[in-house]
């Protein structure tokens, strides 16, 4: 092993690249390892077809200001596309709702009235939760002066809610969409597109208990532009400054390196081996990769105790959102709507959402199948040739595991998914030049995540802040000295905000 | 890695209508019951004694004696990460086991708490054999999460396996033409043909004394109980019970699941659970070895030294110290444990027991306050207890290859 460097961090996802700034930025050696040909994980910019591009995530909700600052990311070419993304629930009679950040048109007065107070409650709250996704989280049963303290600021912070908001999130939180949306609207259009964030990315739908306002909330905790920014480039544009960022603070990337387990001497992380064969030590290594595949396949059970696996082997993996491009040679006319410039939810009330839910549950899929469309092109021609666009979609639901296997029923479910859009854009078919369908088990092969899943590990209470992925490795060390996680499986969770990465980064940084 | 549990059909659950299991042994060992004494050991019957528990006792100690441990639960390990496996499940090192051999061990939780003990028989570099008192396969299966190619088969039903202790045990054997048998060191494996069949010996057991175990088909279990039992007539062969292994145990230095310790799954209360270190099992956790589950516990915690103690106790008087609260003076004012095991040692003449004692105490005075009986009448006496460091009982010829008289 003749290289060495302070830390390893493998996976180039955003998550890996932010912890990768931070800790060059802070002095030390590292060395990113990306599997694939091309950095950014999830997030990467892809060529689908030629001359169209886009990202498996595509808008930025939960992006903060404070890692585009300290990261310096405009400097190194970050933009958004558009500041803030109107959402459109699309009816289909071609009368539709426009949601903005201080606007709601297509609906009755009194929707209109209970929206103000909804949001506002909301970002309050969410504001309110914000620092505490960018914390690293007290230990289990600790009595350590930084775990009380952050315990101690947690309930501070709700606090400060005053007592009646104090006592309305705790109600609220674990609540099901469907409960609150009935609480506060009519409109059953507005409560399916409203209920989409609680629920999207989650073996979640809106009547499931458990996290999803909760959920809902992480996903408002961006601050960036309004609240649905989308990047210029694909979330890809990102990716690219973020590279740059770490290149220039020193940190060493490299694609192509897919790496096939971490060392271990002393039972300490002592650096890694590459599939190729090579040895590179280090001092600390990192891993962006999801829990499962950290644990197992790179670590291996032998290194770990017996408990602590099994909760590793149970974290719930299997991701239910489907993504699909579409390489169009024109804008699809969709009924009723001038220009499809917004993020569209098409689904028709929450009863929609959940059928499509109940056939994944038994491991099918529903013929309507909900979805959230962007057309990035419109804000930002240059991921088409002249003229054309590119139609991103997140479709739910596509169980993981799909009953017959997916060879066999790629066709079916790509067939229910365009019919889904046909009712909305009746001519898009012809508009089709080329296709890319990502399943979940696409996703699992494609980006080496366990599951395909949004979160590397569910987003829920049971794997929430000081159990995320599980206790005991939760405050991103892991039972084995000097092996770290920093990826969307850590705390917060997934979604592109690099706040994994980064409080991996200060983790280390206190720690080595 | 699927998790899975396969019970069995409804059918094949013969002991609903019997209210027991029979052995393989229990044509035999019933006709000798001549008391129908039972207890009932993983659902089969066990008998607690024959016909007189102290002459079966004194033939383990003075002849030879059998024990029927067929309801003992028996494991097999198969597959190429199976030394692996149990490396990471065990405290000893496997990997420094030899084929052929048997190693007593523990597993433990991550909080380096023993979840059971048992006898761990390497039969090939791929294939391990592990018995324990109480059924366990559900840690097995989840030890085996993360590896791959690791079969294991609860083998209880399929093997018979019979304990032949005692100083005439060995010659006992040679006499019935397992020839080579005295070559066979302690905690060493053989096989041999016999009667058409395998027979496997260890030479191990739960007694202290020079003695065999014998891993056969259950086919062969009646005709083998029956030539042990012609050709051990003038080798002075006993059937044994509960009772009299439970002493002979004792006197051994062993513990008892359920007596002397509950396994870390089956406790309830805080600390009801036990280390290995506070069970005197110090010298099997191998800290020089790979990972092994509950290691940085059991690290941490043998550091600190604060960790109750498992001590042997020699007390005064002739009074078993039963049941007995401990206490660091005679007053009885400071209480610092309690006796999990107590009998006065025929062999030994010592009123012996076992106390598991408060950490901060193990080095101080220790006293037991020992209630015993007359005619029904109640008496109190407050013994003084020495610590005692070796096994109360452990002859030579127990360790000696070839075994003396043989
Ligand atoms: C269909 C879908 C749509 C989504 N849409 C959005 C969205 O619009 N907005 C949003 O905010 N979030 C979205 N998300 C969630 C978001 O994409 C993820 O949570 C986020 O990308 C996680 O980032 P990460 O850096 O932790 O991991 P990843 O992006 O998964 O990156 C992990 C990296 O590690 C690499 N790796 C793994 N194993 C190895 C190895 N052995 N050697 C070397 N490299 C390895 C992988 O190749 C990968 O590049 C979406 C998720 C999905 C599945």
């Amino acid at each position: 092993m003749s290289e060495h460097y302070d830390a390893i961090i493998i996976g180039g996802g955003h998550n890996g690249l932010t912890c990768a700034a931070y800790l060059a930025k802070a002095g030390r050696s590292v060395l990113v390892l990306e599997a694939a040909a091309q950095l950014g994980g999830l997030g990467a910019t892809r060529e689908f077809a030629p001359g169209y591009r886009a990202s498996v995530a595509h808008t930025l909700p939960q992006l903060g200001r404070q890692l585009v600052a300290d990261l310096d990311l405009e400097g190194h070419g970050f933009r958004l596309a558009n500041a803030s993304l109107p959402t459109i629930a699309l009816g289909q009679d071609g009368r539709h709702i426009s949601i903005g950040d201080d606007s709601l048109l297509g609906v009755s007065a009194q929707d209109e009235a209970a929206y103000g107070n909804y949001r506002a409650l909301l970002q309050r709250f969410a504001a309110a939760l914000n620092p505490f996704w960018h914390k690293c989280p007290p230990m289990v049963g600790s009595r350590g002066v930084k775990d009380m303290a952050t315990l101690g600021q947690f309930g501070w912070k709700l606090r400060t809610l005053g007592r009646r908001d104090m006592r309305e999130i705790m109600r609220m939180m674990f609540l099901p969409a469907q409960d609150l949306m009935d609480e506060y609207f009519e409109n059953p259009l507005l409560k399916a597109a409203l209920s989409w964030d609680a629920n999207v990315g989650s073996k979640l739908a809106p009547r499931s208990p458990n996290n999803a306002v909760l959920a809902l909330l992480y996903r408002m905790s961006g601050d960036i532009g309004g609240d649905l920014p989308l990047p210029a480039g694909g979330v890809g544009g990102l990716i690219e400054a973020l590279a740059a960022s770490a290149g220039k603070h020193g940190a060493e990337l490299r694609i192509d390196s897919a790496v096939s387990r971490v060392l271990l001497e002393d039972r300490r992380a002592c650096g890694v081996e590459l599939a190729n064969g090579d040895l590179v030590s280090a001092s600390t290594v990192v891993s962006n990769a999801d829990p499962k595949t950290s644990f197992f396949k790179l670590l291996g059970a032998r290194h770990l105790d017996v408990q602590f696996t099994h909760r590793i082997n149970r974290l719930r993996t299997d991701g239910l959102v489907a993504k699909l491009h579409l390489a169009l040679d024109g804008l699809p006319t969709i009924t009723g709507l001038e220009r499809p410039d917004g993020r569209m939810i098409l689904a028709e009330s929450m009863q929609a959402i959940e059928n499509a839910f109940d056939r994944a549950k038994y491991g099918d899929f529903a013929t309507q199948l909900p979805m959230e469309v962007v057309i990035p092109t419109l804000h930002d021609p240059a991921l088409a040739p002249e003229g054309k666009h590119v139609l991103s979609a997140l479709v739910q639901y596509a169980p993981c595991r799909v009953s017959g296997g997916w060879a066999g029923r790629r066709e079916a479910f790509l067939e229910a998914v365009l019919n889904s859009l046909v009712r909305y854009a009746p001519a898009i078919r012809e508009q089709v030049v080329a296709i890319e369908l990502l399943t979940p088990e696409d996703l699992e092969a494609q980006f080496r995540v366990t599951g395909g899943h949004w979160h590397h590990a569910e987003f829920a209470i049971d794997t929430w802040w000081m159990n995320r992925p599980t206790y005991g490795a939760s405050q991103y060390r892991t039972p084995v000295e000097g092996f770290y996680l920093c990826g969307a499986g850590a705390h917060p969770g997934g979604g592109i905000m690099g706040a994994a990465g980064a409080n991996a980064a200060r983790a280390i940084l206190k720690e080595t | 890695m699927p998790l899975q549990a396969k019970l069995q059909s409804v059918d094949s659950i013969s002991h609903v209508e019997t209210g027991v299991l029979h052995s393989p042994f229990h044509s035999r060992t019933s006709a000798l019951n001549i008391n129908q004494q039972w207890s009932v050991w993983n659902g089969f019957a066990s008998a607690i004694y024959y016909g007189d528990a102290l002459l079966e006792y004194f033939a383990t100690r003075n002849a030879c004696a059998v024990f029927d441990v067929s309801p003992m639960r028996k494991y097999r390990f198969q597959g190429v990460e199976v030394e692996a496996m149990l490396n990471r499940m065990v405290t000893r090192d496997v990997t420094a086991q030899k084929v052929d051999t048997v190693a007593y061990n523990v597993w433990c939780t991550d909080a380096g708490r023993v979840v059971d003990d048992g006898t761990l028989f390497r039969l090939a570099n791929d294939e391990f054999m592990l018995c324990c008192a109480d059924p366990c396969l559900d840690w097995f299966l989840l030890s085996a999460v993360g590896f791959s190619q690791v079969e294991i088969t609860d083998i209880s039903d399929a093997v018979a396996s019979l304990a032949l202790q005692g100083p005439t045990s060995c010659a006992l054997l040679k006499a019935m033409g397992f020839d080579g048998i005295d070559h066979c060191k302690p905690f060493q494996i053989m096989r041999f043909p016999w009667n058409g069949g395998d027979i496997m010996i260890s030479r191990t057991g739960y007694t202290g004394d020079l003695g065999y175990e014998l891993w056969l088909d259950p086919g062969l279990a009646e005709p083998l109980w029956d030539a042990l039992f012609e050709q051990g007539r003038v080798f002075g062969i006993q059937p044994l019970g509960d009772e009299s292994l439970d002493m002979a145990r004792l006197e051994a230095g062993f513990i008892a699941p359920d007596v002397d310790f509950h396994g870390a799954l089956h406790t309830v209360e805080l600390h009801h659970d036990h280390s290995p270190f506070e069970l005197g099992l110090g010298w099997i956790v191998n800290f020089k070895k790979t990972h092994f589950t509950g290691r940085a516990a059991l690290e941490r915690e043998k550091a600190s030294g604060n960790y109750r103690r498992l001590v042997k106790l020699d007390i005064e008087g002739n009074k078993p110290a039963e049941n007995s609260v401990l206490y660091a003076d005679s007053h009885c004012r400071r209480e610092i444990g309690y006796v999990t095991s107590a009998m006065w040692s025929p062999v030994v003449k010592a009123n012996i027991a076992y106390g598991l004692i408060e950490a901060k105490y193990a080095d101080g005075e220790i006293w037991a306050e020992v209630y015993h009986q007359k005619e029904l009448r109640w008496y109190r006496k407050v013994a003084r207890c020495l610590k005692v460091s070796k096994p109360f009982w452990s002859p030579e010829r127990a360790k000696q290859t070839p075994p003396p008289d043989c």
